[in-house]
This record gives C-alpha cells, structure tokens and sequence, in this order.
C-alpha cells in the first residue's frame, strides 16, 4: 500500500488505460500484464470485479455522448461510475455512485493484492527475495560473469510495452540472482516459491546452464573446480543421507493412520513419545558407546557368583542382573588398556607404565564426562525446541479475529475417515453458533439488556456443555472473558464458587500430602525391615527382592488412582475458564508427580546411601539403579493396566451394560503427563544404570503400539477441538522444566556431595564422583609434572564455584536479553498492526479523492455538454 | 551427463511389513512392486524443487501410477506429457473426505481445472508436507478458499467455505451472519473482502495452521 501507484488523473498514462507498468525498480511492475491477464482470465474465472466492472462500462457506453480529444476521452473514461464492491457503504461522500471503472483497476492491480495470485508478481517478488539474500550475502559472481544480453539493464526498467517482455525480462533477473545465491539458499528460494514445479524446473535448468555456461567459459583455477565438484558431490550426498535418515524414521504409516482418524491431537501425543525415543536413543548411543561398550569388551577382573537366570529378574532387575554392565557396580575405577595383547588387564590406575597410557581409557572420567555431556547436550536440544515451539505456537499478540481462524484454520487436512470427518464438522458448527451467540452477548451487553443476555448464556452453556472435558476450544474462552466482564454475578455466588475451589484445592493437597506421608513411611518401613532382616538367612533370595517391588507398586498405584480423583474433585467445580481448567488439572497431576519423586529421591539419596552398609549393599548406586528399573516397569505395567481397564474394559462396558454408543475419549494430556514421569526416572537412573535408557526405549516401543491398538480400537476421535501447538509446547515446557531439571539437579548433587560407595563402581575411594577430575589431575601431574599448571587450572577453575555463579549469571542475562528483544519485537508487532490499519484508511481516503475528481471532471463535462447543447 | 538409473522400489517398505503383524487394521496399502523409471537429473530437479526426498518422490510416483495404471507410464525418464483429470485425483483415501478436495486439486493444476501431471501433483503434497514454510502454505491456502478466483475471500467465498465445513448444518441467517462477523474482524483494509495481505495476517496469528494444514503422505 505504501508503493508509489501514480494516482495523478492529469497524467496521460490514465489516459490510455493504464497502460504502463509502474517504473520502479525493485517494486512490483507488472501492472500491465496483470491488467492483460485479468481480461484474459475474467470470463473464464468468473472474476466478479471485473465482469460488474465491464458489464458496468457497456451501461455507461449507452448514456454517454462520445467526445473527441484526449481531454473528453479521459473524461468519458472517468464518468464511469460503477456500483461495485461493498466498501462503497464506508464512502460517505460518494454513496450510491460507487467507483470508477479506472479505481477499479487501480485497485485490482494492487501489488498487495497481487502477490501470491499470480505468476508476473511472484516472480517480481522473488526477484527483490533473492536480489535482498544476495546483498546481504555480498556474493562474489558479479555482472561480468554474464552476457551483456542478459544484464539487467536501466533500459529493462523502463516503461516496457510488450508484457511478454517484461516477464521474460524479469525471469532472467531472478535467473540471475538465483545464480549468484549460494546453493543451499537457492534451492531454500526455490522451495519456497508459490510457482508450480514445472515453472521451479525450468528457472533451476536455467540457472544450472547458466552455471555451465560459465564454468566452461572462464577457465577456472584449479582450486575453485575442485570447490565445485565438492560442492556438488555434498548436495548429492546430503540428498542421500535425507534419504535414508527419512528412511530411518519409524512408524510413518502407523501415525499417517491416526492422523487420519483422530487429527493433530491424538497424533500429537504419539509424536512426544517419538521425541521421547529419540531422546532415549541418542542417550543410549551415548552410554553405550563411552561406558557399556569399552567395559563390556574388557570385563572386570573380579570374580563374581553368577546367579542362575530365575525370570524374576526382569521383574525386580537384581538377581543375576545386578553384577552385570547394566548397573553402576560394575564398571571400573582403572584406565581400561585399550591395546590389549595380552597385557595384565587389572591395572591400577597409579601403577600405569606410561607407555600404555596413551592408549588408555580412564573409567572414572569417562563416567563422569558421558553422564554430564549427555545431560548437557539432552538440555540444549530440549531448550532449543523448547523456544522454537513457543515461537511457533505463542505469537507474539493476542489474536482477536477468532471467528475467521476458526473458519480458516479450524479443518484438519490430516482426517480422512468419514466419521471423524463428521465429527469435525458438527464439532465445527457447534462452534461457531457458540461464538455466534457469545457474540450476541456481546451485543447485549453493550446494550446492558441483562435479562436477555442471561437467556442467551444459559441456551450457550447447554450448547457446550456437553463437550466441556479437560481441553477446550477457545470459544469457550471468549465465554469466560465475557463472564469475567459480567460481574454482575451476586457476593453470594462467587463466595460460593471460591468456597467450592478452596475444598476442592483442600482435597487434592490433603491426598497429596497423605500419600507422600504413606510413601514416605512405606519406604522408611521397607528401609527398617531391610535392615533388621539382611543377616537372616532366606530360603529364597529372590523373594527378598521380590518385595521390594512392593514399593514402586504402591507409588505406581498412586499415580494411577490420584488422578481419578483429581477428575472427581475437577467435576464439581466450575472454572470461569477452560484453559484455566486444564492447566489447573495438569498442574495437579504435576504436584502430585514431583512430590512422590521427591519423596523418592529423599529416600535414595537421604536414607539409602548414606548407611547403605546397615542394609547389607555392597554397592548403593546399583540398588538404586535396580529401584529405579522396578519403577520403571512398574510404570509400564500400570500404563498396560490403565489401557487394559480404562479404555478397553470401559468401552465394553458401555457398549454392553450400557448400550451406548459412544466410546472413550483418549485423554492427551494425562497420557502425556505420565510419559513424563516415566522419562524422569530414566533420567534419574541414567547415573545408576548406564543401560537404562535402552530399557525406556522399549518400554516405549511397547507402549507404542499398545496405546496405537487401544485407541484404534476403543476410542472415538475427540469431539472438541484440541489445541496441538499450544499443548505441545506445555508439554515440551513440562518435560524440560521439572522433569529435566530435576533428575539432573539430583544427579548433580549425587555427583557432588554424596559419598560414592567404597568397594565398587567407577568411583570408589573417593569422597565424592566430583573429585574423579582432581585425582586424575594429580595423577598426570605425577606422571609429567609439566602438567602441574593444569591441575592448577582445575583446582581454579572447576572446582571455584565462583565461576559458576559467573557462567549462570551470563545465562541469566542472555535469558533477560532475549525476553527483552521478543518485548520489543511484540511493540513493533503492535505498531505495524496500527500501521496496517492506517494504510487501509489511507488508501480508502486516496480513493474517495480519486473517485471525487473523477466527478468533478465528469460535471464539468456535462457542463461542458450542457453548453454545447445550449449553445 | 545425464545417468539413467532404475530403481527398482518396493512400495512396501520393511517397516510396514514388520509392523503388519502388530497392529490389525485394514490395511489400505496393496503390496505392489513396481519398477519405475526416472533420470538421476529428474530427482535432483524435483529434489530441489521441492519438500521430498527421492525415496518419497518414488513413492508419490507409485500413488500417482496407481490412481491410473493404464494411463501413467513406468518411465519417466523422458518426462512425459500425461495429466490425470480431477475425478481419478479426488479419489485417493487421504482426499476423499475433504470438503475442499475439488478446490485443493484445482489450485494446483495449471488450467484451473484440476487436471494434474505428475509435477504438479508433486508440488500439491510438497506444499501440504510438514516441512513448506508458513508463507506457501498461506498462499495456497488462500487460493484453496477462493472459490470463484477473484484474488479476494469475499462473502460468496466465505459463505461457501462454511457450508463445506459444517456440511450444510447451519442455516443461512447463521451463515450470513458468521460471514459478515468473519470479514469485520479479519478485514483490515476495510474494503469488505479479505485480500490475501488480510489472510496472511490472520493466518499468521494461527498456530494450529500449520499443523492442520497438512497432509501425510
């Protein structure tokens, strides 16, 4: 709107029908042909405008006197008056005139309203795209790499009759700029470019044989040939590895079919547990690369009892699983030799001849650095999506227009089933007659008419309430900031309502607490129990430690029955909001899931480890690890259980009992809350039990596919509309937040203050797992005491907590600097919106004055006429 | 140099075969081995071109075979000039039940009449794949909508738009009334339509579109 469009009638390009294309450089040009091609394409595309404008300009042919001259040609054009396009209601001085057939064109040949439609202007456009990329770029390959013929000329900007012409002319500028992109950008330009694949084809064979053509004229160094052959074998070898990392990517056909039956939502649930394995996979590689792999080729020397294989180990993970590369006490404390021929394998660290050490792994530091960079990398990749999904699916500012995204952005492309696709529809409509109606409220409201308005909420709350579960769609948010601007509700009520939330707050909290109270004592009880009973002697070992699986069925149960309660208690209360109601519910389930892992970890860290002896261990951190596996299998057992009861047993249940024919809905966000809880305690457990992720994955996998079969079999497609981006990006908040942070807060403060156990595993006769780096230190120093000023450098550095709080500090203000960019960006968004707004009356007042000319001119004329008559 | 290569593709890949045994669902996809023909220059192109890789490129070509076996030749290593009409298109599971399937196909057809070669038909599921960026997906998005392709959403568009997504359930005093709220809060420019300047803005405060807009392949 802010291009230069000429408007001055006095020119005498108006005169001959806009014939020229506006002049500049850089901008959109190509009004002529655009005109052409409307006339081409009005008839046959139905362009409404364009047939009103020519139906238009036939009556207009009837009542006007043809005039000679140019001057009473322009005339005649501008007496065109048209009934035309609505926006003629807002004209106040020309009502009921509506426009000339000359603003018509002018207005349809609008670059804003071009672009994007049609193939003169997006060429144009990414011309300026890529003209831009290049200067910021600052390319090399200038204008003498090309024919005189095809370097854009000042003459190729000038008024150019022929639009054929023009386009050509245009095509061979982007050519050139594509040229002169780096490749990587010129294939993102023309990815991107709305044009259709054979029109992207041959502007990419243009560009290459231009590329040709040059690399066969100029005689090339030796250097940049070989460059670019390198970089074409990159492209086709990055081809390939896009190829067969897509190939890598499990499940496609599984979730195109849920997609297809249930949308994004469902689809969104089984994609975090994509994320999840992918997560677990790349801790696995980790783990398994730098600590199971060199351990497991070069086993430890001491002797261990090798238990038979009962099956009760898969359950309880001890047994003969316990003295194995899965758990912590395995693994070494000396340099692995990594030459091994024949050489004595059990060497102390100390006693290291120093030829050997150079091709030696040290253990110790091996542990301590996989699990800190593996938590590291894991935290980056998390904070990183993190910010990329707010970016996506918070904008910066609050949308209003909700009835037009709704129409717009509401249908799910994925659905192809039918019924799904008539749920959605009727999903769709509930919709918008709610937001109808809110509408209307609001109307009302403004016209303060209570009575009314108080009928038409209550006909709103029977349309929706049928379909008020855990998530919902923003309509009903627009509800609830219409009933928080109603506050006429009476003292009583609302009195009523907050008393109503207090109990129910007062409740989740009571059961929260009772629980971590039950757990806290169950756990002591088994503590006490473990301590009176290790000298015993036990018929059968096994059963030892089959019951110790007592406690993590009793946390699992927790977590299955708490949050049926929360859903009892959430029923009775009614929430101004439903955003509200879900964010209140999830973070219930939330408190009541941190608790019970504080618990948890008090137990472990608090009470197991520090008198890990009076309990009969050997080793603390591999009972832990075994602790942590039962947790997680009980988990994965409770999940078949839930699945089993709550989806399948429930829909035959109402299918048969109660004969209806609704099934269960799958419920997102509980679903996703306790993959979160499981990832916590493989995260948690990776410390203890290096192998732990390898069992997360199958766990998942499982998972997978029984979640896949239930919902395909017993569920419905939900019937609100469920918010994936927004949800996703909880989720994604949820799992790096406590989830992330907590498990690496406990594994640092176990590697940094708890005392690791003295006869076993990687660390033994240190204080803490921390001080591996400082024995290693003083190690090399006595080795080569040139090395003495490292060690130095480390008691300094590493061990200053000083420069830690430096580093967070500089953590700190990045976060502060980048909240405080989005806060500007969010003013600006702002300001251009206003921006917008005033261009859009700018343009409606250049249009009035357009159009008033053109009257103007017209009376006279027919002055002009009048006195010709009279005269 | 041009490298012909054929590529002898199992439309079934071994994922789907493992998986079978898993998961009993019907199964929509027919086990076909196929040997198609395509020049190494026209998979670069058309990886350039567009949001595939060379094996889902192969893929599409095998869908696109499969809609009309007698039509579509095998080799594609000249390029054939062969275009599959809107009927057999519209047909495909992951169109039929679309309400705008007619539309989605007619934006991308050169004429205008939803007649598809196998390019275009390329490019329709390139801009409908997860990866197209916001601003492709807003354009064809838009052209999807505009129904009587006039360049603008205007009441007869929009009106159109909400009776193939409610299926006709509302009624026409509704509709008109949703029409007109739709273009007084989207419409920034007051002229009572919405150019593709208004939808963009619109559709850049959505964050579901691009989740939505999509369809797997």
């Amino acid at each position: 709107m802010a291009r230069n469009v000429n408007f001055d009638l006095s020119h005498p390009l108006m005169e001959a029908g806009l014939e020229s294309p506006a002049d500049e450089e850089g901008v959109h040009d190509s009004f002529q042909q655009l005109i052409a091609e409307h006339a081409d394409n009005g008839a046959a595309s139905s362009a409404l405008e364009l047939q009103q404008l020519q139906s238009d300009l036939v009556e207009e042919s009837q009542d006007n006197i043809p005039l000679c001259g140019p001057e009473h040609e322009h005339r005649r054009q501008g007496a065109s008056d048209l009934e035309c396009d609505g926006g003629e209601r807002e004209m106040d001085q020309i009502q009921g005139e509506g426009w000339s057939s000359d603003t018509l064109k002018i207005l349809s040949s609008m670059p804003s309203r071009t672009i994007g439609r049609n193939r003169g202007a997006i060429i144009s456009q990414y011309c300026n795209k890529t003209l831009k990329l290049r200067r910021r770029r600052q390319t090399r390959p200038s204008i003498r790499d090309f024919s005189p013929s095809s370097r854009p000329s000042i003459r190729s900007y000038g008024m150019e009759g022929d639009t054929i012409d023009a386009e050509v002319s245009k095509r061979e500028r982007l050519v050139n700029n594509l040229q002169n992109l780096p490749v990587s950008d010129r294939v993102r330009m023309l990815r991107g470019m709305p044009l259709s694949v054979a029109e992207k084809k041959e502007i990419r064979n243009l560009v290459m044989q231009k590329e040709k053509r040059i690399l066969s004229n100029k005689r090339l160094s030796c250097y940049s040939q070989l460059k670019y052959y390198i970089i074409i074998a990159a492209r086709k070898s990055w081809y390939s590895w896009l190829s067969f990392l897509h190939s890598l990517q499990p499940w496609q056909t599984l979730l195109k079919r849920v997609s297809g039956r249930f949308g994004t939502g469902v689809l969104s649930y089984f994609l975090f547990l994509k994320t999840l394995v992918f997560f677990n996979v790349f801790l696995f590689l980790v783990t398994g690369a730098f600590l199971v792999l060199p351990q497991a080729v070069h086993p430890p020397d001491e002797a261990t009892e090798t238990r038979s294989f009962s099956g009760l180990e898969l359950l309880t993970g001890a047994g003969s699983f316990s003295h194995t590369v899965m758990y912590y006490g395995y693994y070494t404390n000396y340099t692995l030799p990594r030459s091994s021929r024949g050489e004595g394998r059990g060497q102390n660290a100390s006693a290291l001849s120093s030829d050997s050490q150079q091709f030696s792994y040290n253990m110790p530091l091996a542990y301590f650095f996989t699990i800190g960079m593996a938590f590291f990398i894991t935290c980056i990749i998390l904070v990183y999506s993190m910010s990329k999904t707010f970016g996506r699916s918070f904008r910066i500012n609050k949308s209003n227009s909700i009835l037009t995204m709704k129409t717009f952005s509401s249908w799910d492309f994925k659905v192809i089933k039918k019924k799904s696709v008539q749920i959605m529809s009727e999903n769709i409509c509930t919709q918008l007659k709610v937001s109808m109606q809110t509408n209307m409220i609001l109307v009302h409201i403004v016209d303060a008419d209570w009575q009314e308005c108080a009928d038409l909420k209550h006909s709103l709350w029977s349309v929706s309430l049928p379909h008020t579960t855990l998530l919902l769609p923003p309509h009903q948010e627009l509800l609830a900031e219409l009933t928080q601007k109603n506050t006429k509700s009476t003292f009583c009520k609302r009195f009523c309502r907050q008393m109503v939330h207090g109990v129910a707050w007062t409740i989740c909290i009571a059961s929260t607490t009772g629980c971590m109270a039950g757990v806290y004592y169950f756990s002591e009880f088994i503590h006490k129990d473990l301590q009176q009973n290790y000298r015993k002697f036990e018929v059968y070992p096994l059963m030892k430690e089959a019951r110790l699986l007592s406690l993590p069925t009793v946390v699992s149960l927790i977590n299955l029955l708490l949050p049926a309660l929360f859903n009892v208690v959430a029923w009775m209360e009614i929430y101004e909001s439903p955003s509200v109601f879900a964010y209140v519910a999830i973070g219930r389930n939330l408190m009541l899931k941190t608790s019970m892992l504080g618990v948890l970890c008090f137990h472990w860290l608090g009470r197991v480890a520090p008198e890990y002896k009076s309990i009969g261990l050997t080793c603390w951190e591999s009972f832990v690890g075994e602790e942590l596996y039962r947790f997680l299998l009980m988990d994965f057992i409770f999940t078949l259980l839930d699945t089993l009861f709550g989806e399948l047993l429930w829909r035959l249940f109402s299918e048969k009992v109660l004969k209806k024919k609704r099934k269960p809905v799958f419920d997102i966000a509980r679903n996703v809350l306790d993959l979160i809880y499981g990832q916590t305690l493989a995260w948690l457990g990776v410390l203890f039990s290096p192998l732990l992720p390898a069992v997360q994955i199958l766990k998942l996998f499982l998972v997978f596919y029984i979640k896949m079969s239930s919902v395909m079999m017993n569920c419905q497609a939900p019937r609100k509309p469920y918010r994936a981006s927004q949800m996703t990006t909880i989720f994604i908040t949820l799992l790096c937040i406590p989830s992330l942070l907590g498990a690496s807060v406990c594994v640092t403060y176990t590697m940094w203050s708890i005392t690791p156990s003295t006869s076993c595993g990687p660390f033994r006769g240190l204080s803490t797992m921390f001080k591996a780096g400082k024995h290693w230190m003083k190690i090399l120093e006595k080795d080569n005491p040139k090395l003495s000023v490292l060690s130095k450098a480390h008691t300094y550095f590493v061990e200053n907590p000083f420069f830690l709080f430096v580093g967070a500090g500089i953590f700190l203000i990045v976060i502060y600097f980048h909240s405080q960019v989005v806060d500007g960006q969010r003013k600006i968004i702002s300001l251009l919106q206003d921006q917008i707004q005033n261009e859009g009356e700018d343009k409606k007042f250049l249009i009035n004055q357009l159009q008033s000319v053109h009257k103007q001119k017209q009376d006279a004329g027919k002055r002009l006429k009048s006195q010709d008559s009279t005269c | 140099m041009i490298l012909h290569r054929c590529v002898i593709v199992s439309i079934l890949c071994k994922f789907r075969l493992h998986l079978k045994g898993f998961v009993i669902m019907s199964s929509a996809i027919k086990p076909s081995i196929q040997s198609i023909c395509f020049s190494h220059a026209v998979f670069l192109s058309l990886q350039d071109c567009t949001f595939f890789t060379r094996k889902e490129i192969l893929r599409l070509h095998g869908r696109y075979h499969e809609l009309a076996p007698h039509l579509v030749p095998m080799d594609y290593t000249n390029e054939p000039d062969c275009k599959l009409p809107l009927a057999l298109i519209v047909n495909m599971p992951e169109l039929k039940e679309n309400p705008f399937r007619n539309r989605i196909v007619e934006s991308f057809s050169e004429d205008g009449m939803g007649n598809l070669s196998f390019n275009e038909f390329v490019d329709m599921f390139s801009v409908l794949s997860e990866m197209a960026p916001r601003e492709l997906k807003a354009i064809y998005a838009f052209k999807i909508y505009d129904f009587n392709v006039d360049n603008y959403l205007c009441k007869e568009d929009l009106e159109k738009t909400l009776n193939k997504l409610t299926k006709e359930e509302l009624t026409p005093e509704e509709v008109e009334l949703v029409c007109e709220k739709t273009i007084e809060e989207a419409d920034l420019d007051g002229d009572h339509k919405l150019s593709f300047a208004d939808f963009e803005n619109m559709i850049s405060r959505a964050p579901d579109f691009l989740s939505t807009f999509h369809i797997r392949i």
